[in-house]
């Protein structure tokens, strides 16, 4: 047995023994980990644990020392007084509506694209390609200005269509679908098609069904980025029966600048929607943001 | 010439294609080229267009407030970026020791990435209020007066920076820690066996095989750095005093508030060149620092 050798299974002994002798150490390794992420994990809860307190607050209640965290008394008081003024109940259907069409549009819309570049074979596909790619890099602040003229010629300023057209389509969306469709074997296509199916009849049969996990992964993030859209929805949008949530909150707090009660009852509304859709499909989500680095 | 089979072809790529295309034209690329063209012309949408050539690039180059906003920009920049990186970091390290509940702390630290700007800005104004804040009363009981975070020009940026670590940490959380968990383990285990200790470990094994990843993650959050809006918009409006304006609230400013729409267009351009200046500058020094397979 050569030294090196030699010394790499002392070594390798000499660990294995350490990790036996010393489990306390280990243990106490451990304890301190899960002490420290357990706290990190209360730093990321404790604002929205903060947000329903507050939400539930008498408005005498708000300023008093020591603040809180169970309201004493608790009252539902002030989600009646924010619906008594502003529409939450409306703000929140339109955030569902526009996100709903906008998520469903680009999925589709992203879908047919992708098996265009993943599957079909025509002049000038790969440079296709690379517009779509480059249109991925233009902020909406580029565009903003002259879209919210467009949107003024068409007669769409404060409307539906306004909010929903700009966002049918995705060259995210196509990108992330296309690596999913380039990912799925040819085999099948191949015998659909000698058994006389068309190009349509092959991804609606077989391409959609194969690439449901990313048609969820995008779709959740379509609607999540639909959601939480601010900038677009803030510029394009002014009555305030149109107002999604973000808009609608940010109006609310101008309004009740300083009545934190209100604002966090609507705060709570707003992010529970959200919430349930993360609860149910955050395997989803945090596989997708991981897989693709796209934010929700 | 082109025979029936290649109009078919065609036919079958436009049915595709035309339902993305179409949209993406009409709403991102045209406005693209209109936004260039724009930004040689003054406008206020009311009067006609008029051509000033290069006066808009001028004018914003040599604007204080654009100056200013750009300075903010930088600041927000530097506090942010180590913030959320670091940060992100130590727990995706944290969570990548085969810990159970893994799943559990993942998602908690994920939680704020879904939550929309707003609700995350008001929560955050509520909780750094100056006088009646929980942070300021918290800080009060270990001895220390809090500062007046967001009603104080010195203060407001970092209340920004602060909301916006809170946010993205689980982002940045996800993406190391899908990075860490394709680090092979024997990589490890033959490196304890050569006598390497956890730090020499954690230096040539876990951040250079980390690197895509760690490249992946500041390349994005230095994007999104550079277009940092809702929340200041929530939080300060730009203010107290100017002290969190930013460049995109500039620009939203100057077209939807003072009606400068080629100005506005102008801004857009150079604040879209910088991001693909350093974006460039980026992908250029990465084959300094980041390893691949």
């Amino acid at each position: 047995m050569g030294s090196i050798e030699l010394a790499r299974s002392v070594a390798r002994s000499s660990g294995a023994a350490r990790s036996r002798r010393r489990p306390l150490g280990r243990l106490a390794a451990r304890g301190g980990l899960y002490a420290l992420l357990i706290l990190g994990g209360l730093v990321m809860l404790f604002p929205f644990a903060w947000m329903v307190s507050t939400s539930f607050k008498p408005d005498r209640e708000l300023f008093v020392t020591p603040p809180q965290l169970i309201p004493a008394p608790f009252t539902p008081e002030n989600y009646a007084r924010v619906a008594e003024t502003f529409p939450l109940a409306r703000f929140m259907l339109n955030s569902l509506i526009v996100a709903a069409i906008s998520a469903s549009a680009q999925i589709l819309t992203s879908a047919m694209a992708a098996y265009g570049f993943a599957r079909l074979r025509f002049r000038g596909r790969d440079a296709l390609f690379l517009v779509y790619l480059a249109t991925l890099m233009v902020p909406l602040q580029v565009t903003i200005v002259p879209l919210f003229v467009e949107m003024r010629v068409l007669g769409l300023v404060n409307t539906y269509p306004a909010l929903i057209l700009p966002t049918i389509a995705s060259a995210f969306g196509t990108f992330m679908l296309r690596q999913a469709i380039l990912s799925l074997p040819r085999e099948l296509d191949e015998a659909a098609f000698i058994d006389g199916a068309s190009h349509w009849t092959v991804f609606r049969r077989i391409v959609l069904p194969l690439s449901r996990p990313a048609l969820a992964a995008f779709g959740i993030f379509a609607f999540m980025a639909s959601w939480n859209s601010f900038l677009w929805p803030l510029v394009v949008i002014s009555s305030q029966d149109l107002m999604t949530l973000p808009v609608g909150l940010s109006n609310l707090h101008g309004r009740y600048e300083t009545a934190w009660n209100l604002v966090m009852a609507g705060a709570t509304i707003s992010v529970i929607p959200i919430m349930a859709v993360y609860a149910v499909a955050q395997k989803h989500v945090i596989r997708g943001v991981a897989l693709s680095g796209l934010k929700g | 010439m082109v025979g029936e089979r290649g109009w078919r072809k065609a036919a079958t790529a436009t049915l595709f294609l035309a339902p993305s295309l179409v949209p993406l034209a009409l709403f991102t690329l045209g406005p693209m080229v209109a936004s260039f063209g724009l930004s040689f012309l003054r406008w206020d949408l009311i009067r006609p267009a008029r051509p000033v050539g290069l006066a808009n690039y001028s004018g914003v180059l040599a604007d204080p407030d654009f100056h200013a906003a750009v300075l903010h920009t930088a600041f927000f920049i530097a506090g942010y970026l180590p913030l959320v990186y670091v940060g992100g970091l130590v727990i995706a390290l944290g969570l990548n020791q085969r810990l159970r509940g893994l799943a559990v702390f993942r998602s908690i630290y994920f939680l704020p990435v879904v939550t929309s700007w707003v609700v995350v800005a008001l929560v955050w104004k509520w909780l750094l209020n100056p006088d009646d804040g929980i942070v300021n009363y918290l800080l009060s009981l270990v001895g220390i007066q809090g500062p007046g975070w967001w009603t104080d020009p010195a203060w407001a940026m970092p209340s920004i920076i602060l909301a916006s670590a809170w946010k993205d940490l689980g982002f940045v959380m996800v993406i190391l820690l899908a990075g860490l968990q394709a680090i092979p383990e024997d990589y490890y285990e033959a490196a304890a066996v050569d006598g390497a200790g956890r730090w020499a470990r954690f230096r040539s094994i876990t951040l250079p095989l980390l690197s895509p990843a760690s490249f992946f993650v500041l390349v994005i959050s230095l994007i999104n750095s550079f277009q940092v809006f809702d929340q200041i918009w929530v939080m300060t409006n730009g203010g107290p005093a100017g002290a969190s304006s930013v460049v995109v609230e500039q620009i939203v400013k100057h077209a939807f508030s003072y009606g400068q729409m080629g100005y506005a267009a102008a801004m857009s351009w150079i604040l879209f060149a910088a991001i693909l200046g350093v974006t460039l500058v980026q992908f250029r020094l990465q084959q300094r620092w980041v390893t691949y397979g």
